[in-house]
């Protein structure tokens, strides 16, 4: 969606760094990954990294989407986030990951949060794709676990920003669990009356889609996220079938009735809390 | 021949894909004669990849469950090479509903390279059958039983193997991905999936020391394909066994305990 007040503030900030000289050396400045647009640091990060020209939603860590759907931008860690585990012993696994935190920040892709949204008290958890892909390991799985669980037995809503390749191959069959773990964890929690929005975001394939992702009361999606099973990639390597431009994007999964709405990172917390406050609403 | 000591992992992998040995319709038919199979999902067609049905076992009605490669070229074909589409697991999820609607236990069978990785299958929604067969046999009061007779390939396999018990043929891997796809993606390079196998602890016997089999059954040298019939009796026993221990439960310790046990995983 392009904004046209942000676009403005963007031209204006050429022009003025164009008329005084001062402000003339090199500037770190973020390259658009689709309209190539040369964006101003500030200016992406108000537009919750979305380009204003072009509208294409960029990556987004996974605090700047809890400061962005919690309100006045607080919210809680219910429990941090675990470092992943060497359970095979995996050759250059510890490396990897320790070179991925030093990189991310982070300890591994899965964080949890709570606070008001809205109005509304929610656990929210969010795969983070800036380590090792987002990929679920144990980690990870025990992040979106522990998050059904708590929001289950303290009775409040839940909201996962899902994202990420599918399993972590370096915790093999361990990663295959992550996904019937999760997926029980949310099924005890709708069995006890629980809600549950599930917020799709680029990319999410493989084991993500084939576990929490999928099994929301209400699934909302990015524009232009991709989501499906077997990514693109697979499915032309193993079965030769040349794939159409759009397919299993959010729209496209729109279409074929995957998912309920597709929402921009700008209208993302007025959504959830319209849709937390409703469920509310319906309890007697 | 090799003797088991001599077997490396992506040996193992070879036998379990090796198209001699037994398959699930095979052991469907020799241990369930009366087994009737249900077909279609209800909403869009049959899929061959996956049998479903309903039979006797152990003196009880069972449901029973498979995903199946086929052993002929032919067979092959119209199975899929055992790669289900969604309209499989939504057959599968229907199997399942009548288990818990009668209460009858249910058994399935593992033998399948993944699911179809295809255009159709993503328009119907592969990941969103996949999730559903997980969330819903999480909850299923009914006991589960999973056999993996052969290859089980990622979340295509699990989607059947969500059980209280998990018997594995000495021969058979259950993995995140095929050892070729891990070495293409980890390594680029597809042709050291033997290498690959190593360090993937996909075995049965990795998976019984990881606590994700219980059981695994032995083979003969050479594999199941060299004594099919001693193969059936060896599975048959094992299935009851489970089944027997598992009916001393009740429904709450059941799914307690299912619970339990998929979440030690982490």
């Amino acid at each position: 969606m392009p904004n046209p007040f942000l676009e403005r503030k963007l031209k204006l900030d050429i022009l003025k760094s164009l008329r005084s000289p001062a402000k003339r050396e090199p500037r770190r400045t973020v390259t658009c990954s689709g309209c190539k647009t040369e964006l101003e640091p500030d200016v992406f990060a108000l537009a919750l990294n979305v380009c204003p020209s072009c509208g294409l939603h960029m990556y987004i860590s996974a605090a700047a989407r809890f400061t962005n759907i919690f309100d006045g931008g607080e919210y809680s860690e219910p429990f941090p986030c675990a470092a992943p585990r060497d359970v095979l012993a995996f050759p250059g696994y510890a490396e990897k990951a320790a070179e991925q935190s030093a990189k991310s920040g982070l300890s591994d892709a899965g964080l949890a949060a709570e606070g008001k949204i809205g109005g509304t008290y929610a656990i929210a958890a969010a795969i983070d794709i800036s380590f090792m892909m987002g990929s679920m390991g144990t980690s990870a799985g025990g992040t979106v676990t522990r998050a059904a669980e708590s929001a289950a037995s303290r009775g409040l809503p839940l909201v996962i920003f899902c994202a990420g390749g599918g399993a972590r191959m370096q915790e093999g069959v361990f990663s295959l669990m992550q996904m019937i773990k999760t997926s029980a964890a949310i099924r005890r929690f709708s069995g006890g009356g629980g809600f549950y929005v599930s917020v799709i975001t680029n990319p999410t394939t493989g084991g993500i889609t084939a576990s929490f992702a999928s099994l929301a009361d209400i699934t909302l999606a990015e524009p232009g996220a991709l989501f499906g099973f077997a990514g693109p990639r697979v499915i032309e390597q193993t079965i030769g079938e040349k794939l159409p431009q759009g397919f299993q994007s959010g729209e496209f999964q729109l279409d074929h009735g995957f998912v309920d709405a597709i929402v921009p990172r700008a209208e993302m917390r007025g959504t959830l809390a319209r849709l937390l406050a409703l469920h509310a609403g319906a309890r007697i | 021949m090799k003797t088991p000591e001599q077997l490396a992992p992506y040996d193992r992998v070879k036998l379990a894909r090796d198209a001699g040995r037994p398959g699930s319709d095979d052991y469907i038919a020799a241990l369930i004669p009366d087994f009737f199979e249900i077909h279609g999902d209800r909403a869009f067609a049959d899929d061959p990849a996956v049998i479903c049905g309903i039979g006797t076992f152990g003196g009880r009605t069972v449901s029973v469950a498979a995903t199946c490669k086929g052993r002929t070229i032919d067979e092959r074909v119209r199975r899929n090479f055992g790669m289900a589409q969604p309209d499989g697991y939504r057959k599968f999820l229907r199997c399942l509903a009548q288990a818990v609607k009668f209460r009858r236990p249910l058994v399935t069978f593992i033998d399948t390279p993944g699911a179809y990785p295809g255009k159709s299958a993503e328009e119907r929604g592969q990941g969103q059958a996949i999730a559903e067969c997980l969330y819903q046999t999480s909850a299923a009061p009914v006991p589960v039983v999973t056999v993996v007779i052969g290859e089980g390939g990622s979340g295509g396999a699990i989607a059947l193997g969500v059980a209280d018990r998990i018997i594995m043929l000495e021969n058979s891997v259950l993995s995140v991905l095929s050892p070729e796809g891990f070495a293409s993606i980890l390594w680029k390079d597809a042709s050291r999936a033997a290498e690959a196998a190593d360090v993937m602890k996909l075995t049965a016997a990795d998976l019984l020391s990881f606590g994700v089999a219980d059981t695994v059954i032995p083979e003969p040298r050479g594999g199941a394909g060299e004594a099919p019939k001693l193969m059936y009796r060896r599975v048959g026993a094992a299935v009851r066994d489970a089944l027997a221990e598992l009916s001393q439960l009740t429904e709450t310790e059941l799914l307690e305990a299912r619970y339990r046990r998929y979440g030690s995983f982490g």
